[in-house]
């Protein structure tokens, strides 16, 4: 792999920059692998980087059915933050967040992260008491968080209407300086090229038609494109789509996938120089880089699979937005998109062995799987790797919604669902 | 935005007056002490998700506040038909 650095840079300049190597390569899939990876999202290929790289397991594939990166990684607002209440999903996103910190060295790639902080406010007692709840539990488990004060809030967000007048006043807010913003396509293809360079296969536009199952145990998966491809041991990584494969292996998850949609604004000069959520008024906002303001919505309530959704549900995170920054009234929207996400019933991902041997599923991160992306693949990776899961997966296992073990994060976590 | 025919009103009204509810047809177990942690959780958790065809509940929350049924493509987001609580969809989903 070729090294990025300042003097790489200065050294292809003389060359006028045709000289770079390729990302990564565009093989032929190979007969048989260790273990194949059914979805190149950022879950996915961080998953095959770590294999490859902390676990040594470099016989490996990723198939993606259309172009690395391009379903939900590319369709997020970026927003990493892990300020979770239950001490298993703080973990899980506390093991990410410090991958976050080290990411950019650690795959020699600029993913951008700005840890810019990110504020969850609080507009009624109750959602004050919920936030000191909530602090206190993230401190106990070293992770980090403030509570603040309507005035607080306004010095770090002189934009936000704190004032008693809104319809919705903000009493205070949950701090959490670490969080912040990553660059999502950046992620992909920065573990993409990290994966590529330790010896992953990365089999793009290649669908996975069925997964090959003998004596409850998976043996590989069958494409359109190449056919069968034998492996040991196979992980399903494919958010929305994730109930597709599972039927195919003949068992159902607790999931339903909704659409989700975010919208971006024509670039401003700098406003916003934190990430401000609210789940009272149900909007989220932060700027990128580029100036835009970067706008999330919540889930349409329908079930779906069309990567759209209603106009109706973008119009009320439109008026959450002006709620809270009455001066972005009349900046214009750009675009706006849709995605799939794949939600379980306790607002907490499913990392998981299945009901059939050597298959292994990550899935129903819902709304909030970007801030993840490090730490799933690791723990994933490592899942994969001993055939059995990681201790910080072990209480996100399907059958929790058979026992009743669940993570009840679903309006724990301070996420806008 | 969807464009639903509320079979209780007898019109066609934007998709914000609805709401919808989840899956349609599920029966609570006979005797819910009875049944294994499984079946139980299956009956709590457990959603069907198809991508294609898919029978819904709804409630015209906005309206006439009743509850129906809608059969509702989930990849094209077509709907099929609306029929009322107690009735069979003609269009059935696999």
């Amino acid at each position: 792999m070729q090294h990025y650095s300042g003097f790489a840079l200065l050294k292809h300049s003389f060359s006028h920059h045709e000289n770079w190597q390729r990302v990564w390569r565009n093989p032929t899939p190979k007969k048989k692998y260790d273990v194949i990876i059914v979805g190149g999202g950022g879950h996915g290929l961080a998953t095959a980087y770590y294999l490859a790289k902390q676990f040594g397991v470099t016989n490996v594939a990723v198939i993606e059915k259309g172009f690395l990166g391009g379903g939900n990684t590319a369709r997020n607002t970026t927003i990493v933050r892990s300020n979770y209440l239950w001490d298993e999903a703080a973990h899980l996103y506390e093991h990410a967040m410090k991958l976050w910190e080290g990411l950019s060295q650690d795959l020699n790639y600029n993913v951008m992260f700005s840890q810019r902080g990110c504020l969850n406010l609080g507009h009624t007692l109750q959602d004050m008491r919920d936030i000191e709840r909530r602090v206190n539990a993230n401190r106990l488990n070293g992770i980090d968080g403030e509570v603040l004060d309507a005035k607080q809030v306004k010095e770090i967000v002189p934009a936000l209407d704190c004032s008693e007048n809104a319809r919705y006043p903000v009493l205070g807010a949950s701090w959490q300086p670490r969080a912040g913003i990553a660059r999502h396509d950046a992620v992909a293809w920065g573990f993409a090229r990290g994966a590529d360079a330790h010896g992953v296969d990365l089999i793009q536009q290649t669908e996975v038609e069925d997964l090959i199952i003998e004596d409850d145990t998976v043996v590989g998966v069958r494409t359109k494109r190449y056919g069968d491809i034998k492996a040991d041991r196979v992980g399903c990584v494919v958010a929305g789509n994730s109930s597709v494969l599972a039927k195919m292996a003949g068992f159902e998850l607790p999931l339903e996938s909704h659409p989700l949609q975010a919208l971006v604004s024509e670039p401003i000069k700098p406003i916003l120089d934190t990430v401000v959520m609210s789940n009272q008024v149900h909007g989220y906002a932060s700027q990128s880089d580029k100036g835009d303001l970067v706008i999330g919505a919540g889930i349409d309530g329908y079930n779906g699979y069309g990567q759209r959704g209603s106009y109706s549900t973008i119009e009320h995170t439109i008026q959450a937005i002006v709620e809270m920054f009455p001066i972005f009234s009349r900046v214009r929207m750009n675009r706006q998109w849709g995605g799939i996400v794949d939600t379980t019933p306790d607002a907490c991902p499913i990392i998981s062995e299945t009901p059939v041997k050597n298959l292994f599923f990550n899935c129903g991160w819902g709304t909030g799987g970007f801030k993840a992306t490090p730490g799933s693949g690791n723990v994933f990776a490592a899942s994969l790797a001993k055939g059995e899961m990681h201790p910080l997966a072990k209480p996100f296992s399907m059958f929790r919604f058979h026992d009743g073990s669940l993570v009840d994060e679903h309006g724990a976590a301070g996420v806008a669902h | 935005m969807l464009h639903i025919y509320c079979p209780h009103c007898g019109e066609s009204r934007d998709e914000e007056e609805f709401h919808p509810v989840g899956q349609a047809h599920i029966e609570r177990p006979k005797d819910p002490d009875a049944c294994s942690d499984k079946e139980w959780g299956e009956f709590l958790y457990f959603r069907r998700n198809p991508r294609g065809l898919h029978h819904e509940l709804w409630v015209h929350a906005a309206g006439c506040r009743k509850f129906f049924n809608m059969t509702r493509n989930t990849q094209t987001y077509e709907i099929k038909e609306v029929y009322k609580l107690g009735e069979q969809p003609s269009v059935v989903a696999e």
